[in-house]
């Protein structure tokens, strides 16, 4: 799929392509129902707040070890340098913890409105991000409903900094660091499909454990890193507001129409020109 | 043709010598160089220009205040979204001229064109600063890289084939300059094809810059935020551009006033009355347009908020009102009223398209984002150099002034 209309995209001339910006767009995505994207199930109620995590992942991606510790009440925020984090919260039932990062959605806004592909969507599900074709216009953040992709602003050759499910690790076999490490085994790595069972049958067999919703299954059209919790996930620093339609699809109807005027308005100007036009004005023309 | 003081000839196009040697003499600096606006500008634009340096030096950082919450601020919603919805007098006045065959706003098209390319020029250029990669700016033009889903891929394609087609359109008056009369009987006569290629092109980038923001759904505040704002923007666009042109000729006819035949002087004033009614129209339908998306987003609960009464502040102050001043001062043949009208439009047209790209951007954000006194001088820096060339170009090729005699004869 990717590779033919790779090939597509060099046959066309550049003229074309840019006319027709909008035409392929559903081209651009593939059917999330078609392929299987791996994800990782982060069970909120198995998870310590050790912040193993958080150190195995800056360890993976060779970025400076967290210093910063959990407190209850305090959110902190991934940044260029902490692709993830994870949060305390004070619930009746005690202290509840949370890990954020990127949610690697299925039919993700920020590689909808990359205009390079740096943002792209790999066929196994993570979100990741190729320095070689991005620009720096941070159109990804400005679109991403999760505010997940970060951008180092003391930087002369800044990079985008955002979790990338460990991609690197994953074709080499292995499972991504946080997973891998996670001692309380609050972190599953498989196929979304397998992990949104998984996480249907914890519910089904710890009735009260957790509420009855599982974060990511719809969200933004369902995203690849998936949560369970025992309180609401508002409570725990979620967004709860989002709408379970893809974002791209916000686009849709303005790329849509792209085409469309490109064909019939110059027929249109064409024609008015033609209509307005007199005796008098035929003689000096190009004036 | 007019002299200067000491007799030399001041504005006078090529008339057969060598064009390098004419160059090189054009190149010389025209008219006084200590002008009050010189004196000012100057000093901004080195101050900016020392920015811009520290900017790629140290990054982004060292002299935005930009967040990663509001990734873009000034630089891209007042420089490239403002500065581009201004820039639309151009293609509003060659859809008149051209398509509609309204020849009595011919004589205010070349220097409308001219403005449009230099803003799009200048302010789709600050968009270089912004950018952290500046390097792989090319990626979207060419190579194997095209993120066709991307409303921004439509955007820097139209930018780009947009600057192509204004030059176009402006080309016969550096021909008729340089004295190249074989060049100008070829370029006029593509000027048809690139105002409706044009005119497309205008269309749809003017609603893409809005529509840039349709996926930031949740960040944008409602009472900015509706699936219409595409539409808003083009049909704003309109009466952004075309007060644009108000106001550049109030100031053009005063600094450029030698230039002027005693014909044109005379019909300007019959010029600004046109584009006063249809500025008020294009607001009329701009303003209905804004009560629908307000009654059926049933946005009435935002309105008692700081946020509400800046949202009123902007229908009523910076769009009713205006329209309203342009209705009645076409009728009353009032053009300072019509000025008046147009700065008050401008300024309406400035605070919307920054409400819905920073004052309303991320507007329930703990910190707020607000801009360093470097932006705004980078922004004006941006401003000024545009300015300083826009009086070069004025001051040497046909613009204001008449096309040589040759050229007349043309046509």
């Amino acid at each position: 799929m990717k590779i033919q209309r790779r090939t597509f995209l060099k046959v066309a001339g550049v003229s074309g392509v840019a006319l027709a910006a909008g035409t392929r767009l559903g081209g651009a995505r593939t059917p999330a129902e078609k392929t299987e994207f791996f994800g990782i199930l982060y069970d909120s109620t198995r998870c310590a707040g050790c912040q193993t995590c958080e150190t195995s992942c800056a360890e993976a991606n060779s970025l400076p070890a967290p210093t910063e510790t959990i407190t209850a009440g305090v959110v902190r925020k991934t940044d260029e340098k902490h692709r993830t984090v994870v949060n305390a919260f004070s619930a009746e039932s005690g202290e509840v913890y949370l890990k954020k990062q990127c949610m690697h959605c299925n039919e993700p806004a920020c590689t909808a409105a990359c205009l390079t592909q740096a943002m792209y969507k790999t066929k196994e599900g993570p979100v990741i991000w190729r320095a070689d074709k991005c620009m720096g216009c941070r159109y990804c953040m400005v679109s991403c409903p999760f505010d997940s992709p970060k951008f180092e602003y003391h930087s002369s050759n800044p990079k985008i900094e955002k979790c990338n499910m460990c991609y690197p690790r994953l074709q080499e076999g292995k499972v991504p660091a946080c997973v891998e490490n996670c001692p309380a085994e609050a972190l599953t790595y498989g196929p979304r499909r397998e992990l949104i069972a998984e996480a249907r049958k914890r519910m089904a067999e710890n009735p009260g454990q957790y509420i009855d919703h599982i974060y990511g299954e719809h969200e933004a059209g369902g995203t690849s890193f998936l949560y369970l919790a025992g309180v609401d996930f508002a409570e725990v620093g979620l967004k709860t507001s989002l709408q379970s339609k893809p974002y791209p699809e916000l686009t849709k109807g303005f790329l849509y129409s792209v085409p469309a005027i490109f064909v019939l308005w110059p027929a249109m100007l064409l024609g008015m020109r033609e209509a307005t036009k007199d005796k008098n004005t035929e003689e000096d023309e190009n004036r | 043709m007019k002299t200067d003081s000491a007799g030399a000839v001041l504005h006078r196009d090529n008339d057969g010598s060598s064009i390098i040697r004419f160059l090189i003499a054009e190149l010389k600096p025209k008219g006084k160089i200590l002008t009050p606006f010189n004196i000012i500008s100057l000093p901004i634009m080195l101050l900016g220009l020392i920015l811009i340096v520290i900017r790629f030096w140290k990054g982004l950082g060292a002299v935005t205040n930009l967040t990663q919450e509001v990734p873009w601020g000034l630089w891209i919603g007042f420089d490239v979204v403002t500065g581009v919805a201004f820039a639309g007098g151009a293609y509003v006045l060659t859809f008149m001229v051209y398509i509609l065959n309204m020849k009595q706003y011919h004589s205010v098209v070349r220097i409308t064109v001219l403005n449009g390319f230099l803003a799009y020029l200048f302010y789709a250029g600050a968009l270089l600063l912004d950018l952290g990669r500046p390097w792989n700016v090319i990626n979207p033009i060419i190579g194997n890289s095209f993120g066709t889903s991307s409303v921004l891929f439509l955007v820097a394609w139209h930018f780009l084939l947009y600057m192509i087609a204004q030059l176009i359109e402006f080309s016969p008056a550096v021909a008729e300059w340089l004295g190249a009369k074989r060049a100008r009987r070829i370029l006029s006569g593509m000027t048809v094809a690139a105002v409706i290629f044009g005119i497309t092109l205008s269309t749809l980038h003017q609603s893409g810059l809005g529509a840039l923001y349709l996926m930031a759904k949740e960040k944008i505040h409602p009472l900015w935020y509706n699936e219409f704002i595409p539409i808003l923007f083009f049909v704003s666009s309109i009466f952004a551009g075309l007060s644009m042109v108000i106001f550049e000729g109030t100031i053009s006819h005063r600094v450029f006033f030698d230039q002027i035949s005693e014909k044109h002087h005379a019909e300007h004033n019959r010029i600004v009355k046109g584009l006063s009614r249809i500025c008020a129209v294009a607001m009329f339908a701009y303003f209905f347009l804004q009560v629908l998306v307000f009654v059926h987003g049933k946005n009435g609960q935002y309105l008692d908020s700081a946020m509400g009464y800046w949202y009123l502040a902007e229908m009523l102050g910076f769009v009713l009102l205006p329209m309203v001043l342009f209705f009645y001062s076409y009728r009353r043949g009032n053009i300072s009223l019509i000025r008046i009208a147009a700065i008050l439009t401008m300024l309406g047209v400035i605070i919307n398209r920054l409400n819905v790209t920073v004052i309303g951007f991320r507007w329930d954000a703990a910190v707020r984002y607000v801009p360093t006194w470097m932006e705004l001088v980078v922004t004006l820096a941006v401003i000024f150099t545009e300015i300083w060339v826009f009086r070069w170009v004025v001051n040497r090729m046909p613009v204001l002034r008449e096309s040589p005699a040759w050229a007349k004869e043309e046509q």
